[in-house]
């Protein structure tokens, strides 16, 4: 068999693979054997790249020229071109801001050149599905130390020491988590990986699974060790099937080299994992409603404390983490707490996935110390706004956090910085709003999340939250008051006091946030039925323009709901009673004749 | 499909699960799921009067399951689920344009199916694909960067791959 000469990397994270990877893949593979170059060139499918705005991509090594937006269509020609002629291809490289071609952008922009990864350190680099590629890159290295070298107590100290908060969204010190777990009492323990990821805009944890799912195996039979747990759960959302089949697959092969079951590395530590399929329910990412859903109940939370430290899973003292702070430990173990805290700021240490989405040039995951400007994380990073538009807010923290206006742009990134602006970190989404979007209409959106949501137990999250969206409504659609805005702050305000889980005590938040900031625009809503950013359909009309329109009828013929009348080469008008506001028309006037007013 | 047939495939189902199970008693969900993929995209009400018997769970506290969860439907749905995310990041990178299109090309709404029985179009939760925004997935596939266009391209593909079977 011929020495492979060119190792090529596809990125198979989930994003890439919804933009077309299988396909792309296999008309690759395909051409790769027309020119019996199989053998020659080895093709490695990898978890996410974190650039999901490029996908489908692809690098070849050892060059490491690096290839997006690549179709099935010209797939083939990388074969024929690059790997068979030593040509780069030049219309699939990464283009830069200056129309400039850049075959390395991994190694030049600060999109990737920026980042320090650690939870992340294996996602794109590493085939998923290879437990031998995990152990190469020190994988299982911190296991073998937990067994070996240092005791559990040591382990505690070192997670102390590097002062690694849950990545999950309550920021609570993880080795307090751990010491609370290892000193309850009583015989039988469970650890639980909690892979829930429900926050609209965070797709961290999906691509740790997906992309390195070896580490929350890992780390989680060190958590087991440390509290002496016998038995560990995944609980995964079945909305993410990729997920759980490599995770699937980690689990077996785990067990096969001996890192899980029965007498683990030949000591008398044994302990194995199951993953447990979510059906469905956002509020299954509350720990306690996860621990009710695993025992096979409703998923409502249960009344704290007690802390599932001492009674979690059958009653038993259990240790419940995410996946982004599991797939932190066994670097944190095998360099040291020292190590991962000098990363970071004071009482922020470390580093943090950031899932970019929304209006971002750059959208994809970002691992950055701690600390990092918001201004850093989208302009630097992210590459801004697309399309020439202005930042309007960016939303942090999903249903449970609030929106940070572009004036608090230069505001450090940290646990207490996030709380003083009204918002929280939460598990790391980041959504990007540009001036086309509506303040209220987001409050809006996320109360319409929330009271879908709402397991039902607590009165002021199932029928508060409610109410909350019916005053919402009424402003958006321009029949609210000023006394429905005071009352929307007062309910907000109430339901935060008195629900029973931080799904309902947060709820509120995206509304008092977006009246904190954005109280002209609600304001513009009720007294002059305005929407800023004419989104809310009530209040916005699409009109043309006798002047500018020609007659072209682009726009009638587009019109999905015939609103648009008008004969060829005399200008067309608008039925406001049938328009749906949709902006179908929009998009396809070529003589910028027709507009979306709000008076 | 008889009440009999149903309680067959269920208790092989049931039996087949809580072999592989290191616990007892958690099994409920993951039965669930495994008796609406055998079924194809819904649940027998039938299953849960058998489930009743081989767990000795009540019965209100298996319906109380059954009807909790978005993802468990006992109503016959289409082969084909489409799930669409109503998620924020969707929502601002042109999501709604995307439901309109799913709504008008399938010619229903939500939680409704189509009548040949081919797609039953629902909304779903952040998907975790927002880098690709906006998103759906058909049963376990993901489709990403969507457009309407796009997705009556998608729905086609389907349909003639249907039509040509």
């Amino acid at each position: 068999m011929p020495a492979v000469e060119n190792t090529v990397l596809i990125c198979a994270g989930g994003a890439c693979i919804s933009a077309g990877e299988k396909s792309v893949k296999g008309v690759f593979e395909e051409t790769l054997r027309k020119y019996s170059l199989e053998n020659v060139v080895r093709v490695v499918e990898t978890g996410c790249m974190g650039a999901c705005d490029l996908g489908p991509i692809l690098v070849i090594y050892p060059e490491g020229v690096f290839y997006q937006k690549i179709t099935p269509e010209n797939a083939s020609r990388i074969v024929e071109e690059h790997i068979l002629k030593g040509r780069v291809v030049e219309d699939l490289l990464y283009v830069g801001d200056m129309g400039d071609l850049r075959e390395r952008p991994q190694e030049e922009l600060p999109f990737f050149t920026e980042q320090v990864r650690i939870a992340t350190r294996n996602l794109g680099v590493i085939d998923p599905l290879s437990i031998d590629e995990y152990i190469a890159r020190d994988g299982y290295f911190a296991l073998h130390k937990v067994l070996f070298e240092i005791g559990t107590d040591d382990v505690i100290e070192i997670l102390k020491k590097s002062e690694l908060k849950g990545r999950g969204g309550a920021g609570f010190p993880t080795w307090m988590k751990w010491d609370f777990t290892k000193k309850a009492e009583g015989e039988t323990k469970y650890v639980i990986c909690n892979a829930d990821e429900g926050d609209p805009g965070a797709f961290m944890d999906r691509a740790v699974l997906e992309g390195d799912p070896h580490s929350i195996v890992e780390a989680m039979t060190i958590a087991a060790r440390v509290i002496g747990a016998q038995k560990g759960f995944v609980y995964v959302r079945a909305e993410y099937p990729l997920a759980i089949e490599r995770l699937t697959h980690a689990m077996k092969m785990a067990r096969e080299y001996g890192f899980l079951g029965e007498n683990i590395l030949g000591t008398d530590f044994s302990f194995d994992l199951e993953i447990r399929i979510g059906a469905g329910a956002f509020v299954c990412g509350e720990e306690t409603a996860l621990i009710n859903s695993i025992e096979g109940k409703r998923g409502i939370p249960r009344v704290k404390p007690p802390f599932p430290a001492n009674r979690g899973l059958w009653q038993k003292p259990t240790l419940l983490s995410n996946v982004e702070t599991y797939a932190n430990i066994p670097p944190i173990i095998t360099n040291g707490g020292e190590w991962f805290s000098k990363f970071g700021v004071e009482g922020s240490r470390g580093t943090k996935v950031f899932a970019l989405a929304g209006n971002v040039k750059n959208t994809g995951l970002v691992e950055v110390p701690m600390g990092i400007t918001l201004r850093k994380l989208i302009f630097e990073i992210g590459g801004g706004v697309p399309g020439g538009k202005k930042l309007k807010a960016i939303q942090t923290g999903g249903p449970s956090g609030g929106c940070i206006p572009l004036e608090l742009i230069d505001t450090p990134i940290t646990y207490d910085n996030m709380k003083k602006l009204g918002t929280i970190i939460g598990s790391g989404g980041m959504i990007v709003m540009d001036e086309d979007s509506c303040m209220v209409d987001v409050a809006k959106y996320f109360l319409e999340f929330t009271v879908e949501e709402s397991c039902g137990q607590c009165t002021p999250c199932r029928d508060g939250t409610r109410r909350m969206l019916e005053i919402l409504e009424r402003i958006t659609s321009g029949e609210g008051t000023m006394e429905d805005l005071h009352l929307l702050k007062d309910l907000g305000e109430n339901i935060m006091a008195t629900s029973l889980c931080g799904l309902g005590q947060t709820a509120p938040q995206p509304v008092i946030s977006t009246m904190r900031y954005f109280w002209d625009e609600y304001e513009a809503h009720v007294k002059e039925g305005r929407c800023f950013a004419k989104k809310c359909k009530s209040l916005t009309r699409v009109v043309i323009s006798k002047e500018k329109c020609v007659g072209c009828t682009a726009c009638s013929r587009v019109c999905p709901v015939e609103a648009i009348s008008g004969s060829v080469r005399t200008p067309h008008e608008i039925d406001p009673e049938i328009c749906t506001r949709c902006g179908s028309c929009l998009a396809v006037c070529r003589f910028g004749a027709i507009s979306k007013v709000s008076p | 499909m008889s009440v009999e047939d149903v309680r067959v495939t269920v208790t092989r189902i049931y039996e087949d699960i809580s072999g592989q199970s290191l616990e007892e008693g958690d099994i409920l969900i993951n039965t669930l799921h495994a008796i609406q993929d055998h079924y194809g995209n819904f649940i027998p009400i039938e299953a849960a009067e058998v489930l009743k018997e081989l767990t000795g769970t009540p019965l209100s506290k298996i319906y109380e399951v059954l009807t909790f969860y978005t993802m468990f439907s006992t109503h016959k749905r289409g082969k084909y689920v489409v799930r669409v995310c109503k998620s924020l990041p969707c929502h601002v990178t042109g999501g709604q344009a995307v439901i309109d299109a799913l709504k008008n090309i399938l010619e229903i709404g939500f939680g409704e199916t189509t009548e040949d029985g081919l797609f039953t179009l629902e909304e779903t939760s952040c998907l975790g694909l927002c880098g690709v925004s906006p998103v759906m997935m058909i049963n376990d596939e993901a489709y990403g960067n969507l457009t309407p266009e796009r997705v009556s391209e998608i729905i086609h593909e389907i349909v003639s791959r249907e039509r040509s079977e």
